[in-house]
């Protein structure tokens, strides 16, 4: 049954420099609500707990993209349905408007911002596998002032991250550094759109006479939030791509994924899905090879 | 517990507004119970089926995912602003033609995403439309009716952006 | 008959009566509706799935005096909801059999202050062993319903199964089981009410049947029929789910507004409804089946079996037409279907489309493709070896009558699809490919009305009147809820008197208002209360000839005219018609014999799948549809229920899945019980080849549940056609192909290393 409006304070200072003040002189105590596709969602089922909430949509501090010689940056304000539009995006970080184009439906896209995806940090976010495989850094900013960290270092823990209790996500930085990668991303749901992703799989590589030269792997829903995959990096890192290489890792990558059983898969078929996609990945590799 | 209402204005079919409300409290249950603009539905109440779709500052929402405090000087389009007795829209048109709506409970959403669509591509391809309406479930056409509705208000309005503009010739 | 006649209205592609208000967004629903004064109710439900009630305390915390509270100690008549046994009660009282049952409803004017008072109402319960799957209910080890747990039986024979085995060139069994599926209408179950001390009980509602509601408030409340009314209010989708639990929510609401005084609205929102209200019976179908070397049908064993959930429900009835359609559309001398609906501790499962037909047709039109693989012969050859023909007679010695045209449906069906060039294909490519194409194909019959003897004890009444504003109303209690009764009975009620579409109006859905013409269910309501209309509008007719001048050819301003003169003579210009049966239809309950069905509606579908082997999820591809369900009255709506069922069907088949925990729905939400998107739904593709039947409105026959009927058979024997695994369960999730695919390596490209 939904819960009562009438339970929860709300506000919306309408600046960043106000969002700000407000969350260094009561840190912990407000809850910042951006397009509402994630809280909105809680309170619709009267499981919302906070009972102060300042909205940070219409921020235009927030909501921008900003594009540079070496980077793109993407305000935490700015919606999929931005991202999806953006052709500088979609030109050099090809797999950030893929993932965008599967977040939700339409409607989601145009209130769903890459601030709240991140910030709520679910293991099925559709954002953070490629986010990640692009070495994306993560700036917060607080009355303190501003620091980045890696997007790799950001999760902490199931819904948990690295932020304190008076910085705000404000934005994602995204080195464009990877136009001679291999790029991958495929999303697995039980359907075509409006799907929670079972487990999603990102990659960007470089192979240079067979060998993998430089590696990133990204999932989702194969842990208690989004990682890198390590472990199955190193499998392949400075190897050839031949049956071996693609065994040894699918090994490396059951090793590594901790998925969990829940009401929409199971543990086992998730990491096997994520084996067949990594594979998938690599044949792909060597199709091109073939191809060249 | 805050019995803090706020006064909140919008522009909703072209008609400004002023409500009294929680901040919090939904934008579809501000046009429900506080403007009577009951065409806006409810099915999930959790941004999973679109019935309760409309179009703020041009972009399709969920309003059932808006807390209207958001919705401050927003202006707004639900489907009581699409067409009229005698003048249906011709997306509403084809609908009819074509046998796009059944229980109609779905209907006014999914007007509203095709017209979103329609709105950023006047010419959509199949795959487009899905895509489009990928987040207004229907239960009851298995939505092959809708898409055909929806290829044919795209064909009329061509129709008459031609003939307008045969006109202006 | 008029069923050779041309016609004007019948069979065109008239608009939907109410499309122009649904598509303005003026159709007012239930949650729509305001009423002076009106509060909110909300639900107390039972947490644990079977249990004796100890105890029922109000916490600290509510101002309790702020609402009105009601028990089953309320309830002024009789404290049960009787469908078909008086088991189900009301509210419970003293012990609750399933989770979510209601045990105590509230009512305050601030719908925003029920949450807390729910969540506050502090129910002790000292639970009681629960059972929760047809094997656990049968082994009747824990007794949970009646002496046995047993709903219902049936035993339907025919020939001498027992003795045919010994003959049998072939002999093949197989199990297949289907689970629950939720209907998903889009707007949930909703009703207000209204009491006065004079008029009694009102109630507004989402609903299918108003006399149903209606038979259920006179018990609750044990008042006069003119004590209660019930009024539909447009309704969004039902699909069988608003057959049987809307007379529960009115009995509820009404008992609300009864106490306080006051107008109640309860509209369950989506968790609610998904938690609470009935599903599609999962079931589980044993079939032995015997062949002779030319793979002709010697014997069909059939064994079926039900889960009812925690109370009977409409479980007989469902069971009934799940056994009289487990043959399947074949011809077979020796036949024996045994069936039982057991009682488990779930939600009731209640009425879905099909009605225990898409249960059956699922196990015998999979098992046919295994009984194909089995003896080396192509599935269709199969199906085309035992076809029913005119002149045959079914499992339960009924004679077909009118033409059955299956092999012609199979034909079309066939050619349509390219289904043999096409599996050719698709088995040279699938080797080479990680996506597995595969052809499948179902063909069955759905019966078309109530079964057996329903629709003569149903006795319907049924007519046509005359309104002095000049419009000819329908009188009718049988509802719209998107599949197209207002425009199809109007079309008919035009037609037959030979005025305009536009000249006729739907009488409003209420039971102070139209008589009871049945339940709007059973694919009845085009053939048989369509057909009343049709009578009632010739007898319009005749009475205004006789009696008030009216020419032999009149335009629809002379028929008006004639009304007024009649009018002005007689009084109320009025024609109503009573169910005939027709001729020769005769039915045994007892040995479960005889014409089942006035009419069957026979279909063959042809589904196109892809198995993607990396990820294990199939998909539909493309979807063939060829049926004939007597006269098309409407070609647009009759394309719309075929291609709405079948999306409902691909749905039963690989999407929807109610995950059970502890005998509650788990995944009540959206976002977690998958239905397919305007992404997910192939290019469905639809053919009618049109018989007119003789006894149905203008040579109609029923339509609505058929084509939900195929959708899961076919899809899974394409996905047998595409990987050789013949799987036997529905609904059939990536993880269940993921279990025996991974299984096997089908990646195709090692080879290419």
């Amino acid at each position: 049954m939904r819960g009562n409006p009438d339970a929860h304070e709300m506000i919306a200072p309408g600046s960043l420099d106000a969002v700000l003040n407000l969350l260094a002189t009561e840190p912990g105590k407000w809850t910042p609500i951006a397009g509402g596709t994630e809280l909105m969602v809680a309170h619709a089922a009267g499981r919302l707990e906070p009972s102060k909430l300042v909205s940070l949509w219409g921020i235009p501090q927030l909501r921008f993209i900003a594009t540079g010689a070496e980077s793109i940056a993407i305000g935490a304000g700015a919606t999929f349905r931005d991202l999806r539009a953006h052709e500088g995006i979609a030109d050099q970080l090809p797999l950030v408007t893929k993932a965008a184009s599967w977040i939700g439906s339409i409607a989601n896209q145009s209130r769903a911002t890459v601030g709240g995806n991140l910030v709520n940090g679910s293991p099925a976010a559709d954002s953070s596998p490629a986010f990640l495989v692009y070495d994306a850094e993560i700036e917060l900013v607080s009355v303190r002032g501003s620091r980045r960290i890696p997007y790799s270092a950001f999760h902490t823990g199931y819904k948990r991250n690295a932020m304190a209790e008076d910085e705000l996500l404000f934005a994602v930085h995204l080195p464009l550094r990877f136009a001679r990668h291999r790029q991958y991303l495929r999303k697995v749901g039980t359907r075509r759109a409006m799907a929670i992703a079972k487990v999603a799989l990102a990659a960007t590589a470089i192979v240079e006479d067979g060998v993998v030269s430089d590696l990133r792997l990204a999932a989702a829903s194969l842990a208690a939030f989004p990682t890198r995959l390590y472990q199955t990096e190193a499998a392949l890192l400075g190897r050839r791509i031949d049956a071996g290489t693609i065994e040894s890792a699918r090994e490396a990558l059951l090793a590594e994924a901790k998925p969990i059983d829940d009401i929409r898969s199971t543990a086992e078929y998730r990491k096997r899905v994520a084996c067949n996609l990594l594979e998938e990945f690599l044949r792909e590799l060597l199709s091109e090879r073939a191809a060249t | 517990m805050s019995d803090c209402q706020s006064t909140i204005r919008f522009c909703v079919n072209g008609q400004n507004c002023t409500v009294q409300a929680s901040p919090m409290k939904r934008l579809l249950d501000v046009l429900r119970e506080d403007l009577h603009l009951t065409g806006t539905k409810e099915g999930c109440g959790e941004g999973e089926c679109g019935s309760c779709s409309v179009r703020m500052n041009g972009e399709l929402v969920n309003s059932c995912l808006v807390p209207v405090l958001q919705a401050e000087g927003a202006d707004i389009q639900t489907v009581e602003g699409l067409g009229a007795i005698g003048a249906l829209h011709p997306l509403q048109q084809a609908f009819l033609d074509c046998g796009g709506a059944q229980c109609g409970i779905c209907t006014p959403g999914m007007l509203m995403a095709a017209t979103q669509l329609l709105a950023i591509n006047p010419h959509p391809s199949l795959g487009e439309i899905r895509e489009g309406l990928a987040g207004n479930l229907c239960r009851c056409t298995g939505f092959i009716r809708i898409f055909d509705s929806v290829i044919a208000a795209a064909a009329s309005t061509q129709n008459q952006s031609s003939d307008q503009a045969a006109h202006a010739r | 008959m008029s069923t050779s006649a041309k016609t004007r209205i019948v069979g065109a592609p008239v608009p939907r009566k109410e499309g122009v208000d649904k598509l303005l967004g003026r159709a007012r629903y239930v949650d729509d509706i305001e009423r002076e004064g009106m509060c909110f109710g909300a639900t107390v439900r039972s947490t644990i799935p079977r249990g004796i009630i100890r105890s029922i305390g109000y916490g600290c915390g509510i101002d309790w005096s702020e609402f009105t509270i009601v028990t089953a100690a309320d309830i002024p008549g009789k404290n049960h909801i009787h469908i078909i046994f008086a088991d189900q009660p009301c509210l419970a009282d003293g012990v609750v059999n399933h989770c979510d049952e209601a045990i105590v409803l509230l009512a305050h004017p601030d719908k925003h202050k029920l949450r807390e008072a729910v969540s506050a109402v502090e129910i002790e319960y000292e639970p009681l062993p629960p059972v929760f799957t047809i094997e656990e209910s049968e082994r009747q080890d824990v007794v949970v319903w009646g002496s046995d747990n047993l709903i219902k039986s049936f035993l339907l024979e025919k020939g001498d199964v027992d003795s045919a085995w010994a003959h049998a060139a072939h002999i093949v069994e197989g199990v297949y089981r289907t689970g629950a599926q939720e209907h998903l209408y889009i707007e949930n179950n909703g009703m207000i009410a209204e009491w006065s001390d004079e008029t009694g009980v009102t109630v507004w509602g989402s609903l299918q049947c108003p006399y149903y509601v209606h038979k259920s408030l006179l018990a609750v409340f044990d008042l006069p029929e003119d004590k209660v009314r019930v009024i539909q209010t447009e309704t969004g989708g039902a699909f069988g789910g608003k057959e049987d639990y809307p007379s529960t929510l009115a009995a509820h609401a009404a008992l609300l507004a009864m106490k306080s005084r006051h107008p109640v609205k309860m509209v369950y929102d989506r968790m609610e409804d998904l938690a609470a209200t009935t599903k599609r019976h999962p079931s589980r179908t044993r079939h032995r089946t015997a062949l002779d070397r030319d793979g002709r049908l010697l014997a069909m064993d059939i064994d079926l079996a039900t889960d009812g959930g925690a109370y009977a429900t409409l479980s007989s009835t469902v069971l009934s037409r799940a056994t009289l359609h487990a043959p399947g559309p074949y011809v077979c001398p020796n036949v024996r279907v045994r069936s039982h609906a057991w009682a488990t501790n779930t939600v009731p499962y209640g009425a879905f489309r099909g009605f225990g037909a898409p249960q059956a047709i699922f196990a015998v039109e999979r098992h046919m493709d295994e009984i194909a693989a089995a003896i080396g012969m192509d599935p269709t050859e199969l199906r085309r070896r035992n076809f029913l023909h005119d002149g045959d007679t079914t499992a339960t010695e009924q004679v077909m009558r009118e033409p059955v045209i299956l092999d012609q449906l199979l034909d079309r069906a066939l050619t349509e699809s390219d289904y043999h060039a096409k599996r050719e294909r698709f088995a040279q490519e699938n080797p080479r490919s990680a996506v597995k194409r595969g052809m499948g194909i179902a063909a069955f019959y759905h019966g078309s009305g109530f079964t057996g003897s329903g629709e003569r004890y149903l006795n319907s009444l049924a007519g046509v009147d005359v309104t002095p504003e000049g419009k000819v109303r329908v009188l009718v209690a049988s509802t719209e809820f998107g599949q197209g009764t207002n425009t199809i009975l109007t079309q008919i009620a035009a037609e037959a008197i030979g005025i305009d579409y536009d000249d006729v109006i739907m009488a409003p859905p209420d039971t102070g208002i139209v008589p009871n013409s049945g339940p709007t269910v059973a694919s009845r309501t085009s053939m048989v209360v369509g057909r009343l209309i049709e009578r009632a509008s010739h007898q319009l007719v005749a009475m205004l000839r006789e009696n008030a001048g009216l020419g032999e050819h009149f335009t629809s301003e002379e028929f008006f005219s004639a009304c007024e003169r009649y009018r002005a003579a007689q009084g109320e210009v009025r024609s109503l018609c009573r169910y005939e049966a027709p001729p020769n239809i005769f039915w045994d309950d007892q040995k479960y014999r005889g014409e089942a069905y006035p009419a069957f509606a026979w279909s063959v579908q042809v589904a196109q799948v892809a198995v993607d082997t990396v990820t294990y999820s199939a998909e539909v591809e493309d979807f063939w549809a060829v049926q004939e369900v007597g006269r098309v009255l409407n070609p647009v709506l009759a394309s719309g229920q075929i291609e709405g069922g079948i999306a409902q069907g691909i749905g039963y088949a690989l999407y929807e899945k109610v995950v059970w925990q502890n005998g509650r729905m788990a995944n009540n939400q959206m976002t977690n019980y998958i239905m397919p998107t305007a992404e997910d739904v192939p290019p469905i593709h639809v053919f009618f080849e049109e018989i007119p039947f003789q006894y149905g409105a203008f040579g109609a026959k029923g339509i609505g549940e058929l084509p939900h009927d195929g959708p899961a058979p076919a899809i899974l024997n394409a996905i047998r056609d595409a990987t050789g695994i013949g799987f036997h369960a529905i609904p059939l999730l990536p993880e269940d192909l993921f279990a025996e695919l991974a299984a096997r390596v089908m990646v195709a490209e090692t080879a290419a290393l």
